[in-house]
């Protein structure tokens, strides 16, 4: 039986809702604020912001590229253009305008994909990014974020708009359960340690930071005390609190809803073994595309559960001995 | 403000970048002759007869802008920046050594003038019409010519760009397709036939016009003309000679991408005369 939980988690908005209600909120704070859409306007909320200004809004079509490129236009002549459209969509088929027109001059532009991961369900691996977080991070200088629910959304939106250069924010479909009240602040690169624990430490980013706080709450009942924290940041990544993380808990397992190759796992990986060499072990979609199915469905075929990252913390702990 | 009231001088002007190029390229010992010479007039009508910009400010915030698409003829848009004052013309024959702002292909982090920085064909067009949006939200004055390769607008995102051009009606913004026939492999018509192309953008709703892109006073005319167009955008269609000015660069597929030799180049001096 599931222990009662000190995290609300009950389903809250989902974070592609959060990201299209603060993007308003910016567009009434700063009139720079204009938006690039690829037919997908009703699916990642930027609707909200064309209802309420359509004159900073450019319906581009489905063309991905295109929109990528008329966002860095934008960006050069002193816009702060939010480029979105499923994350699958705007990072494979803008990638080559990404690094050109974007990250090559460095143009201050928020790409924001939304439907990320494998949870978006039914509509299959077409739509379902698995790799983003790899497209992204290979791209030099830009701040890549995968915010949990819908208060750190808001947040790294905020902070994104703020910083000046590319950044990529992931969202998803789902709705996402609640994890922050009101009061929690956001840095980026600086990681949020959600439960204090010595035993071993579970990161992760998106939805899974739910479900590592609910492996903790399993784990806690057996008397293993968990660390969790919530690597919103996927780049820059905390290293302090990797470094901080294996140095004192000796163990590391990174779950993601992405392929493991190249997610936060192997980006952690890399960290660990330059600042404090530890076990790990990995949670994610392992090399291969989802299929149709419900999003629970999915989550529970492709081994993404809290049951999972519970699997993994024992093969850790095993590995410590 | 940077203009040529004398228009006389614009001849004298393109023979000036020519040379330059010939002479960068046969210095570097790589590059790409052949598509710089073919879009000489081009620029020089833009940058000494029509575009409102000041070499002394850089960020005039009121400067129209330009965006070499086909980055690879970056050596014309250096010759042209460097006559124009941006750049020291002294450093040009350091084209593509390491950490000369002379970089391979356009680079905004080395010449922080450029609008952009361009080498992937296809991508140019579209960021010319991002910057175009911008000035018109904020109702400046600022309009933005984008120079296309003939073979570059075989990328799709052309295409894409062109059918945002057209319905966002974005008319302070003029796209040359410098029409030289030839790409790398050898001539459009063996690669990938671009034709009918005046009806391809007609199609896709731009002003189109087409003319000798050697002739400088047509050249002015159409600038004019597309400055004087409301509703849609521009594009003119600028037939050119692939190597223009060098007897063997003419027209040679070869001088796509390959440099002069040392008497190649002292050859083409002669003629550049």
């Amino acid at each position: 039986m599931p222990v009662e939980s000190r995290f609300d988690l009950k389903p809250g908005k989902a974070t592609r809702e959060a990201f299209g209600r603060t993007l308003v909120e910016l567009g009434r704070e700063n009139s720079d604020v204009v938006v690039c859409d690829a037919d997908l306007s009703k699916s990642t909320f930027t609707a909200l912001f064309a209802q309420e200004f359509p004159e900073r809004f450019f319906s581009c079509g489905i063309a991905e590229a295109n929109m990528v490129s008329i966002g860095a236009g934008l960006a050069a002549a002193g816009k702060i253009p939010f480029v979105s459209s499923f994350s699958a969509f705007v990072m494979n088929k803008g990638f080559e305008q990404l690094r050109v027109t974007v990250a090559y001059p460095n143009f201050n532009v928020k790409v924001v994909g939304t439907h990320s991961g494998i949870s978006i369900g039914e509509d299959g691996p077409s739509q379902m990014s698995v790799e983003d977080l790899a497209l992204a991070c290979a791209l030099p200088g830009f701040l890549v974020f995968s915010p949990a629910d819908e208060a750190a959304t808001s947040a790294i939106v905020r902070l994104a708009a703020a910083h000046r250069g590319p950044v990529f924010i992931r969202c998803g479909r789902m709705k996402a359960p609640v994890i922050y009240g009101n009061g929690q602040t956001f840095e980026i690169g600086k990681a949020v340690e959600l439960v204090p624990g010595g035993d071993l430490t579970l990161i992760a980013h998106g939805l899974l930071v739910a479900e590592c706080i609910r492996a903790q709450e399993t784990l806690a009942a057996e008397g293993i005390a968990a660390r969790v924290i919530d690597m919103h940041t996927i780049k820059p990544l905390d290293r302090d609190a990797i470094a901080r993380a294996a140095r004192e808990t000796g163990g590391i397992v990174v779950a993601e809803e992405h392929l493991t190759d190249s997610g936060l796992g192997v980006r952690v990986a890399q960290a660990v073994s330059e600042l404090q060499p530890c076990p790990m072990e990995f949670v994610g979609v392992e090399n291969t595309y989802a299929e149709s199915g419900t999003p629970d469905e999915l989550l529970d075929k492709y081994g993404l559960r809290a049951a999972n990252v519970v699997a993994a913390a024992r093969r850790l702990l095993q590995r410590k001995r | 403000m940077h203009t040529t009231t004398d228009r006389a001088n614009l001849p004298a002007i393109a023979t000036r970048v020519r040379r330059a190029i010939v002479e960068m390229i046969g210095e570097a010992k790589s590059g790409h002759p052949g598509g710089s010479l073919s879009a000489v007039e081009i620029l020089t009508a833009l940058f000494f007869s029509v575009m409102r910009h000041d070499p002394a400010r850089p960020d005039w915030p009121e400067r129209d802008h330009f965006i070499l698409s086909k980055g690879h003829a970056a050596p014309v848009l250096y010759a042209v920046m460097a006559e124009c004052g941006y750049t020291p013309a002294a450093d040009l024959n350091t084209l593509r050594q390491l950490g000369s702002i002379y970089q391979g292909h356009p680079d905004k982090r080395f010449i922080p003038a450029l609008e952009g920085s361009t080498g992937s064909l296809g991508v140019g067009l579209s960021l010319g019409l991002g910057m175009a949006l911008a000035a018109r939200l904020d109702g400046k004055p600022n309009r933005t010519f984008v120079v296309l390769g003939d073979g570059e607008i075989q990328e799709g995102q052309i295409w894409e760009a062109a059918m945002f051009g057209a319905y966002h009606k974005v008319d302070n913004l003029v796209a040359i397709v410098d029409y030289n026939k030839i790409q790398l492999d050898g001539f459009l018509k063996d690669i990938m036939e671009i034709e009918p192309l005046v009806e391809k953008w007609r199609a896709f709703g731009w002003h189109t016009m087409e003319l000798d892109g050697h002739d400088l006073p047509a050249l002015q005319a159409a600038f004019a003309e597309a400055a004087a167009t409301k509703g849609k955008p521009s594009a003119i269609v600028a037939h050119t000679v692939k190597g223009k000015g060098v007897s063997f660069m003419e027209n040679n597929p070869k001088f796509h991408g390959v440099a002069p030799t040392a008497a190649e180049v002292a050859q083409a001096l002669e003629e550049l005369r």
